[in-house]
């Protein structure tokens, strides 16, 4: 194992974060900061409770979720598609690494980034509303699961565009949607039924319900099933990334 | 196992066939000699490039076989690929990151442990210490060039690829490159060149090996190479225009041309005689009278030209 290798991918990676530490760290925290005024202020007072819970405290994990999708899928693909477009993939595809090691370096750094910013918009909204959080522990597992799994994801992006507009055009045509419509915003038993089944297919709501059971111990979904989603989503990844570096799709001609 | 004498790089049987079905390797077989600077020249399009990109791992082989000291650069890749530099055609660079910041990259991507005296070192001999923190894209196109090989050699590799190093360089840089790939050679790092500047290989080389269309075509060390393939011709400028040569002189190689004020006479270097003396001699006898005379040898580029031209 290049160890060494690893690491400074993984530090080369951060350092690109940490250039622009102030725009990182403000655009959540100001978009978040958006959110919590329109849907938690003006909105959140007309609405219900939602399973004893008020409706500021309850898009909290919805909130977190929808920004570190965004993010793992921009930085991640952002951290490898950069080096093909600018050429320097050649230093990393002729130096003495494995695939594990790639990845694990452009992949752990980028949701490294992700757990971080989810962490910042927490502690946020611990400005604006009060939550709880039950289990703790169950909370940082589905962070970094979610982070890593939306990394990789994002990593595949990245190899597969050919372009910027490509690498735009997933985030905003099906991750976008996907995750407004996976019950960040509401819970999906608020849905008429064929709606209900049919967020049933969209992996965000397995990914957000995981998470809000995390903090209030209720979720749409069972845990259980919202973990093994995940899982399954993260082995999809894993299987699509070993594949492109067995047959060197988009990286070796 | 690697012993001294054995190639330090074995190519054998060596097929590149792209996805788009050009053929760009049709089985090459090359051997590279430890501590030797070897020039690989060819056109543009000849298969330089992607030679060297398979041996490095950029670009993956169709058919065939590469060790570097005896490891096989698929099945041990790690092993060889830690023996390797590779400085690249294009000038291809993060351009955020400082300059002491790329080339320590490049060493612990390499799996080397950090060794600031050596990037400094590295720094200092190709002249861009005092431009250690500067970022990458205020320098020239010369100083991101020395980067590049700075970032080569920050993993102290025993083999170092450079691909078309002085492509758009200027004279002053390419002669500091060209001190510096001797100073190499003296540490006993082995170096690989491409260039399609003839100057260079001829300048620099212990062997030329010349690639078109996807062949080797020959390998040779560059001294019998041109000692080989070397002819000299002798011309003379006459005092008056010649008709025709005269029969009496048909026997020899002659040509005389258009204008009929010069005779050009080709000889080998290798015969036993060139039989210039008695070509005078009988020119002389004709009643020809010269005004001045030359010799000339084929240069490297002379050589390169026939051959590749004769290929076509």
């Amino acid at each position: 194992m290049n160890l060494q290798a690893v690491r400074t991918l993984y530090r080369f990676e951060l350092s690109r974060w940490f250039r622009t530490l102030v725009q990182s760290i403000l655009s959540p925290v100001i978009s978040t900061s958006l959110y919590f005024v329109v849907f938690g202020a003006a909105i959140g007072s007309r609405m219900a409770e939602i399973d004893g819970v008020s409706y500021g405290a309850f898009i909290v994990p919805g909130l977190i979720m929808l920004s570190v999708l965004t993010e793992s899928i921009g930085n991640a693909s952002f951290g490898i598609y950069m080096p093909r477009y600018n050429g320097t993939i050649y230093e990393v595809l002729s130096a003495p690494v494995s695939y594990v090691e790639i990845v694990t370096g452009y992949v752990g750094a980028a949701a490294t980034k992700s757990v971080m910013l989810g962490l910042i918009i927490l502690a946020t909204a611990s400005l604006f509303v009060d939550f709880r959080i039950e289990h703790p522990l169950w909370m940082m597992a589905f962070l970094v699961l979610t982070s890593v799994t939306f990394c990789l994801f994002g990593f595949i992006l990245g190899i597969w565009a050919t372009g910027w507009e490509k690498l735009q055009i997933v985030p905003i045509m099906i991750i976008t949607p996907l995750t407004f419509l996976g019950g960040s915003f509401y819970s999906i038993n608020m849905l008429p039924p064929f709606w209900q089944q049919l967020s049933l297919f969209n992996p965000v709501v397995y990914l957000v319900n995981g998470f809000r059971w995390s903090f209030y111990g209720k979720a749409d979904v069972s845990v259980a099933l919202s973990l093994g989603m995940t899982l399954l989503f993260m082995a999809i990844c894993l299987a699509v990334i070993a594949w492109v570096f067995r047959t060197g799709y988009r990286l070796k001609a | 196992m690697a012993t001294p004498d054995q190639p330090i790089i074995a190519v054998s049987g060596l097929v590149k066939t792209y996805a788009s079905g050009f053929q760009a390797l049709k089985g090459i077989d090359l051997d590279i000699r430890r501590g030797e600077i070897f020039a690989l020249l060819g056109p543009n399009g000849a298969g330089k490039t992607t030679l060297i990109s398979i041996i490095c791992g950029i670009v993956r082989p169709t058919a065939g076989r590469v060790t570097v000291d005896g490891h096989d650069i698929v099945r041990d890749y790690r092993a060889a690929r830690s023996l390797i530099g590779l400085v690249p055609q294009e000038l291809t660079t993060d351009s955020f990151e400082p300059v002491a910041a790329t080339a320590r990259f490049s060493r612990g991507l390499f799996g080397k442990a950090p060794d600031p005296r050596h990037i400094e070192k590295v720094l200092r001999e190709l002249a861009l210490w005092d431009k250690r923190d500067t970022q990458i894209l205020a320098l020239s196109g010369g100083m991101k060039r020395r980067v590049m090989i700075a970032k080569a050699l920050a993993h102290e590799p025993r083999i170092l690829f450079l691909d078309e190093p002085t492509a758009g360089v200027d004279v002053e840089l390419r002669r500091e490159m060209w001190d510096m790939v001797r100073r190499l050679r003296s540490e006993g790092v082995t170096i690989i060149l491409t260039t399609h500047y003839i100057e260079e290989a001829e300048e620099m080389a212990d062997r030329v090996g010349v690639i078109n269309h996807g062949e080797i075509i020959m390998v040779e060390d560059k001294a019998s190479l041109m000692r080989k393939l070397g002819s000299r011709q002798l011309a003379l400028q006459l005092s008056s225009p010649l008709a025709a040569i005269p029969p009496a002189l048909a026997g020899r190689k002659l040509e005389l041309s258009a204008d009929g004020l010069q005779l050009l006479y080709t000889f080998d270097t290798q015969a036993e005689t060139t039989g210039i003396a008695s070509l005078l001699r009988e020119i002389r006898d004709q009643g020809i009278d010269f005004r001045d005379l030359r010799t000339t040898e084929t240069s490297l580029e002379d050589i390169f030209v026939s051959l590749v031209g004769q290929r076509r």
